[in-house]
Order: C-alpha cells, then structure tokens, then sequence
C-alpha cells in the first residue's frame, strides 16, 4: 500500500479485508475450527479511505482483560494497514448509552460507538448506512444470527453493525445439582423451578438479580416473561403485558421467589450474584462467563465445580433468551466515513474476529454465524452453552419494534419492577400489572 | 476643517473614545464582571434556560423536539413512579436534614468544648464531607449488602439478629438505609459551620450565665441556640438544596430500586432523560424541584442579607 500519501488503494483493500483468500479454504491456526470450512468468495465493497483519518471510538470496558488487548492488537493492526489512528475511549458499560446519546444530540464527539440494544433505533437519522459492509460480512460469514436484523435495520437499510453479546446462561454448582438428584439443569421452566425449590430444602438457594441490574435483572427477567408467551407490546407496539401468560410468568417467579431463592435479591444489582456465588451463598443463578473464570482464579474447587446451562425453556417451546447485545455504530457526523466503515469491516473479518473471540473465552458470542465453528466454543465444554446465545436471543421490546419506547421500557426497569413487585413487595398481581401497564402504555402512545 | 480643529471639537479617534470611556467607573465595573457574567451565562443560564425548554418539549436524545406546551407536567401528574419519587425526596430531604441538624448541633457543642487532641478529633469528623460521595456511597452499598452486609454480621454475631437484614431490598429499609448514608455524609458540614458560630458567642454570657445558677440545659436553650439560630437556618438551608437534589448517593447504592422505592427526582430524571432517552420528560421531572429549590434559595438569600 501507499502510505505515503495516505492514499489506500483497492488493492490494499482486499489484502486487508482477506478477500483474496475468500472462497479458498482456511487453514489460519488462530481461527481455529473455521480452517476447512469454505467461506463464501465475496467482493467486499469498495471504500477509499480519507486521507489521514483519525477515527475515535467509544466502547464499553472489557469485562476480560483479553477482550481489551485484542480489540487493541487488531485496532493496531488496522492502523499499520492504513496509516490511520484510532482513539479508543473506554468508558463503563453502563455509562455508554448516555455519552452516546449527548453526541447523537449536539452532533460532534465520536465517530464510532459500540454500544448496546436499541442505542441506535433511538437516534436512527443520526447514524452512517452502514448497509454495504453489513451484507459484505453477512455473505462472507454464513449469514447474520436472526435477532440481528432487528437489531441492526431500519426500514431496509443496515443503520449499526452487530458485534454480539456478552452472553448470559445458568451458571450453576454440579456437585449440589447432582446431590438434589439431577444429572445437569433441566432445560424446561417447569423442571427448572423443581430443581432450584430442592436446591433450597438442601441448604443450597439460588439466587437472580430482581433489583436494578441492569443487565442481570432484565436479562432474566425478559427472558423469563418471554418463556411463558408473555410479552411488553405485540408486533404493532400496543399494549401486551396484561395477558394470562404474564400472570403465569408471574406465578411461576413467585414460586421460584418464596421457595428457591436467597433473601434479599430485591436489591441485587449487577454484582451481587456473582459475590454471592463465589461465597458459597447460593448454587445456580444467571451471569455471564466471568463467574466461573473468576472461581478459576481464586477458587480454583469452585471453578472445577461450576457448570453452564442454557436459560431454561418455558411453556413456549423455544429459547427466548435475553442478552446485553453490542452493536458499532458509525456517527454522520464523522469526517472519515469510509475509514470508520473499513475498520469496524476489518476488525469482524476472521483474521481479527476470530483470535478475538477465542481470546475471550466465552464472554462474547458473535454475531456472524460462522463463528460458531472457532474452538473457543468447544475446547471446554463448559464453554459451549454461550455459543448460542446470539442464535436464541429476542430483541428487546420483543415481540414489538424497537426505538425509543423499548429503550425507555427497559432503562425505566418496568418489566423487572413489575416482578420485583409482585413477588417481593407484596403488591397484588392485578395491581402489578396494572402499573406495568401504564408504565409502559406512557412510551408506547408516541 | 482647521477652524474646527482649533475649537477642539474635532471627533475623537478610536483610541481615545476607549480611553475616556474606561475612565467612566460605571463601564470600567460592568468590563471587570463581565468574564465572570460571561462563565455564569455560558454555564449556569444557559443550561437552566435550555432545561425549562426541554420540559416544554417532547425532545428525544438526537431528535429534534417539538414543543408540546405542559404536556409532560400533566403526564408526570398522572404518574405514580413520579409521585412515588416526590414522596421519597420529601421524606429523605426532611428526615436526612432534621437528624444532620440536630446531630450537628450535638456535636458542634461537643468540640467547642476543650479537651485533649481536639484538633485532631474536630479533623476526623470532617472526614465524611471530604471523602468522594462515590466512594463513601460504594462503602454503604457494601455494608448493606443483603449477604456480605459488615452491620448484619455484627449483629449475628453477637446474637441480636437471627438473619441478614435486608437493608436494600425492604422499601423502607432502603428509604432510611439511604437516608443513615446521607446524614453520615452530611453531619461534618453542619459541625463545622455550628462549630465557628458557637466560637463567635461572647463567653461573658455564659459566665453570667453561671453566675445566675443557670443550667447547662438552659444555657444551650436561652443563649447557645438562639445566638446560633441565624447561622444554622442558613446551613439547614444549604443542606436542603443539596439533599433535595442529591443523585449519587441514590444512584450507585440502589439506582432507585428496589421496584422504584427510592427514586428521586435526581435519579428518576437521570434514568428517564440519559438511559430512557425521554430528555423532554427527564427535564420536565428535574424542573418539578425548580420552586422548592427557588424557595430555598430565597429564604437563604433573606438570612444572608440581614447577616450582612
């Protein structure tokens, strides 16, 4: 390439973006499992980067340290391929939303966000198409996870580019669930709620955020109100949550609630389980990976003992998971589109994703389905139940669209409120619901 | 022309016109307080002016708002979250000042007394007010934690309780829970301030005082408290405004939960405008405290002015 001038010609292009091996059969060490799989010959499109581009981007702190040196290591890559710059601000997961939404309003800040949920359905006007890398690695990749079209679209026209979801499963103490009779997790509610009620009566509670968490509590709680057929707003926005099968959700919950759980996760936040679980408190509850890498480094007895499971299956039949998604997105305000549209390209290309992801060891499942074949999902098996978190996973608001009003829902805790009440305030089921649904009538009317 | 100029009225250069002007005291004053008016405009008018405007709005984050006139105040008062938040302010706001109050007066005239290491004791309880809030916030959340909680193993400990308390996730144990962190935090600023009034009371009047037979309890009532009065209406009136529309307290111990029981307007606007992305809404919640604040803010300015 000709870096001199800071011309990047097409040529560079396709060496980087790995075009020129597409269709070839892969036999990259670090991709692991995806060597022999034939990945489909597609020409990426065409982006000529602006000269001298300094691109700087917003994204949430690693949950793992190898997350943030890999997103490092390839964003170095990136530059040395280019001879752009990229700036990385890295703030708290939970403080990206707002920073993001200040720079969608005033119009100035990053070019580039990696941020959560709806982020980019609040302030849709506001953001790159980003359409032509989005079908370039769609096709490349054997395809997008389902719930990323929703999550990515609008009206047609790709508006973020997923990046995939620091997943969350049953994380749970083998030795207490084989004591109490089972083999693994049951993986329908009914069994599921059996089985936690016995870990109880053994000395052993669970335990599931029903405070603020805001990714716990509404992960579980989302899932949960799914798993019956209940639902926040049906496919049009209108009003749902007042249903017969949200007062199953709520029944099964407050068993689970009375008879299986420990005290006091009325107020969990994110954190709580994950302490408690580590201490012995409690024997099952809902995280994310990290529970069981932290054990592995501090209580390696706890680590041997901990085994995943996939959220439990209800009356629905299918998976409806819930989990934190991450999708970049592209500002227009941005004065290297082109350059911030190669680099997000570039950094889901398998040279760069695939390390990546091994790297993380689970926290992180995908978004492009020909990940699923990387090692990392398979070389410990109890690596595996995160694979499928993208494949399984609803989108917020479901089964209504996404925008403002789904965000709103969520950032106001409605539907893990609407459970908190019921099961730990002792306010009455029609009056709980009752509330939710004015609640979340409020959004929804505009 | 050179008639003109000979009389001495001949128009005065650019530089000269700066140069009487500035010695017009009126125009020199208003040049000195203009960068400070300039920093206060930019950054207090501004985004107060542009606050009451977005209540007026239906802005959402990156979208253009339009203006929908009182409407959000009419929806906030058909809210129950929004009452349950006007609720939780008034009682933490009343009962967080009543206690730093009366615990500040305590110990106001327990170190104005002499006694060993008073320096260093008169430092230590400065300490709260000087701690960042979120750091002394993340310690309470810790000590009411539901299962690692220092205060319920104490109490086990020592067999006053049989289980954990549940600090945070009772509605009423996590409305006073934030009100103990809150008065913890806030006692200091009363102590000091009561502590430098009570030094300016005239000993002569206590001796007399003495002299007369008259009680400790009478003299804290006819002379202490009364002198006091003017100094600690002011600091319960400070104390009030930053109670009133306190944020990270609230925020990082429950985030307003459990189920919304102790949202104030601080975190409920935060929550509505920055995460929900309704800033229309958010402002129009942070403006409800706009006459209580003004109120506050009034009566201070009274006491202040009869001070001087």
């Amino acid at each position: 390439m000709n870096r001199e001038d800071g011309k990047f010609t097409r040529r560079d292009f396709l060496k980087t973006t790995g075009t020129v091996v597409a269709g070839a059969t892969v036999a990259s060490g670090a991709v692991g499992s995806l060597a022999g799989k034939a990945l489909a010959a597609v020409e990426p499109p065409e982006l000529p980067i602006e000269k001298g581009a300094v691109l700087k981007v917003l994204r949430w702190s690693p949950f793992v340290k190898s997350d943030g040196e890999w997103w490092e290591k390839n964003t170095r890559k990136w530059e040395e391929v280019t001879g752009c710059k990229v700036i990385t601000e890295y703030v708290s997961w939970e403080d990206v939303r707002p920073k993001a939404a200040m720079e969608a309003s005033v119009g100035a800040g990053h070019d580039i966000v990696s941020g959560w949920h709806d982020d980019p359905h609040i302030y849709p006007d506001k953001l790159l198409d980003v359409t032509d890398i989005c079908e370039y690695l769609g096709k490349k990749y054997g395809g997008w996870e389902s719930v990323c079209f929703k999550y990515g679209m609008k009206n047609g026209r790709w508006i973020a580019v997923p990046m995939g979801a620091p997943g969350q499963q049953i994380v749970y103490r083998k030795s207490w669930v084989n004591e109490a009779g089972y083999e693994k997790v049951p993986g329908d509610v009914e069994g599921f709620i059996k089985l936690c009620k016995k870990l109880k009566s053994m000395g052993h509670p669970v335990g599931f955020a029903m405070g603020h968490a805001v990714g716990d509590g509404n992960n579980w709680v989302h899932t949960w109100l799914w798993s019956f057929g209940a639902m926040t707003v049906d496919k049009d926005g209108n009003v749902a949550i007042n249903s017969p099968e949200t007062r199953n959700a709520l029944e099964a919950m407050k068993d689970l609630y009375d008879n299986a759980m420990i005290s006091g996760v009325a107020s969990w936040l994110d954190p709580h389980n994950n302490k408690a679980y580590l201490a012995n408190q409690i024997s099952l509850t809902n995280n994310g990976i990290s529970i069981y890498y932290a054990a592995k480094a501090k209580f390696p007895d706890i680590a041997e003992d901990t085994y995943h499971a996939s959220l439990p299956i209800g009356p629905v039949g299918r998976p409806t998971e819930l989990h934190l998604f991450n999708q970049a997105f592209i500002f227009k305000h941005t004065k290297f589109p082109n350059a911030a549209k190669h680099y997000l390209m570039f950094m889901l290309e398998k040279d760069q994703c695939g390390p990546w992801t091994n790297a993380m060891r689970g926290y992180v499942t995908p978004a492009l389905k020909a990940y699923r074949n990387l090692p990392v999902w398979t070389e410990d098996p109890k690596h595996t139940p995160y694979r499928d978190c993208v494949k399984n996973m609803l989108w917020n608001g479901y089964a209504g669209p996404i925008g403002p009003a789904s965000a709103a829902v969520m950032a106001e805790y409605i539907v893990v409120d609407l459970f908190a009440n019921y099961c730990a305030r002792g306010v009455s089921m029609k009056k709980a619901i009752e509330e939710a649904e004015k609640a979340i009538a409020r959004y929804y009317k505009t | 022309m050179e008639a003109v100029a000979d009389t001495g009225t001949a128009p005065m250069g650019l530089r000269q016109r700066i140069s009487r002007a500035l010695e017009n005291p009126t125009v020199l004053g208003f040049l000195f307080v203009a960068p400070a008016e300039l920093i206060l405009l930019i950054f207090l008018a501004y985004p107060f002016f542009l606050g009451l405007w977005l209540g007026l709005t239906d802005t959402l984050v990156g979208r253009e708002g339009h203006y929908i006139g009182f409407a959000n105040y009419i929806s906030l008062l058909h809210d129950s979250s929004f009452w349950l938040a006007v609720f939780n302010t008034f009682v933490y706001t009343v009962v967080a000042v009543f206690l730093k109050a009366v615990l500040g007066v305590g110990l106001a005239v327990v170190l104005n007394r002499d006694f060993k290491a008073k320096g260093l004791i008169r430092a230590i309880v400065l300490l709260p007010w000087i701690i960042p809030t979120a750091l002394s916030a993340i310690c309470f959340w810790w000590l009411y934690d539901s299962t690692f909680s220092g205060i319920s193993w104490t109490l086990k400990r020592f067999g006053f309780i049989d289980h954990f308390i549940d600090f945070l996730g009772d509605p009423w144990n996590a409305r006073f829970s934030l009100i103990a962190a809150n008065v913890w935090r806030g006692v200091p600023f009363f102590t000091i301030g009561l502590l430098a009034g009570l030094q300016t009371i005239n000993p002569d009047l206590y001796e007399a005082a003495d002299i007369d037979g008259a009680s400790s309890w009478k003299k804290f009532w006819k002379i202490t408290l009364p002198l006091l009065t003017p100094l600690l209406t002011v600091v319960t009136i400070f104390s009030t405004i930053w109670t009133f529309a306190d944020f990270q307290l609230v925020w990082i111990i429950t985030k307003g939960g459990p189920a919304g029981a102790t949202h104030i307007f601080g975190t409920l606007s935060f929550q509505r405008a920055m995460q929900g992305g309704h800033f229309g809404e958010g402002a129009a919640i942070s403006n409800f405290m706009l006459p209580i604040l003004v109120v506050c803010v009034f009566i201070a300015f009274l006491f202040l002015r009869k001070e001087d």
